[in-house]
């Protein structure tokens, strides 16, 4: 999936990731998307409660290799 | 409009300083208006020098004490020591809490000063009771900047219109 911005979010526990998605996510414009890497396995469902609060769009939610990928599409 | 949420934080150990900022940093990200009212050992929070903040695990059994170094067998050990004994070595509450703090590191999890400035970044209100700012013989060059020194009924102007409203 293309992407305009990533954010390595590896290592960092609650509430860093969602912290930083959302620092990250004022860098960009509304429409550019972000790609966030987390390994916190609390994030998968906290980037879809960010998501479904903030009104930005989580086009997709994955797992590799220990390692979650998010991509948001930024309102 | 945007959701408010009021917490009032009255604990000042390293552990429960965590929960007020973890919900008013988080909800801030989310949109909402968040005000954070420090009283009692709250205030501890709110000092430019937070190494006043300390865990201690005597009288707490809800605390695991574990060792942040070592292999995983040597890390998985809890170490059952009895009140009597914490109580009487010196010193052993300071060894708690640097031991807390190399955990807090091991697991990517934010220091107090790290979160506080998330939130003040995020414009989240902390309000100082100046009652027990008072109480505790505390001067305001002590706090961070900032923060505002109010009583009971500023805090219920804001958290009378507030969503969620916690108490810490």
């Amino acid at each position: 999936m293309n992407f305009d911005k990533e954010l390595d979010a590896s290592g960092l526990n609650c509430p860093l990731p969602i912290l930083r998605t959302k620092k990250a996510l004022a860098e960009l414009t509304a429409g550019q998307v972000l790609k966030v890497i987390a390994t916190d396995p609390g994030s998968v469902k906290d980037m879809q409660a960010f998501a479904k609060q903030t009104g930005n769009e989580l086009l997709s939610s994955a797992e590799e290799g220990g390692k979650y990928q998010f991509f948001m599409k930024k309102k | 409009m945007s959701k408010k949420l009021a917490i009032i934080a009255t604990k000042g150990t390293l552990d429960w300083a965590y929960p007020p900022l973890i919900l008013a940093s988080t909800a801030a990200a989310l949109g909402y208006d968040v005000q954070v009212f420090c009283t009692f050992y709250g205030l501890q929070l709110l000092r430019k020098d937070t190494s006043g903040l300390k865990v201690s695990p005597l009288g707490n059994p809800g605390m695991p004490m574990k060792m942040p170094f070592g292999p995983k067998w040597f890390k998985d050990i809890n170490w059952n020591i009895p009140n009597i004994v914490q109580a009487s070595i010196p010193g052993y509450e300071s060894l708690a809490t640097t031991l807390m703090k190399m955990t807090i590191k091991n697991c990517g999890v934010a220091t107090i000063d790290e979160l506080r400035d998330l939130c003040v970044e995020a414009e989240v209100k902390f309000l100082a009771c100046q009652m027990t700012v008072e109480l505790f013989g505390f001067e305001h060059n002590q706090f961070i900047d900032n923060v505002e020194f109010v009583g009971a009924a500023s805090f219920f102007e804001f958290a009378g219109e507030t969503d969620i409203c916690l108490y810490i």
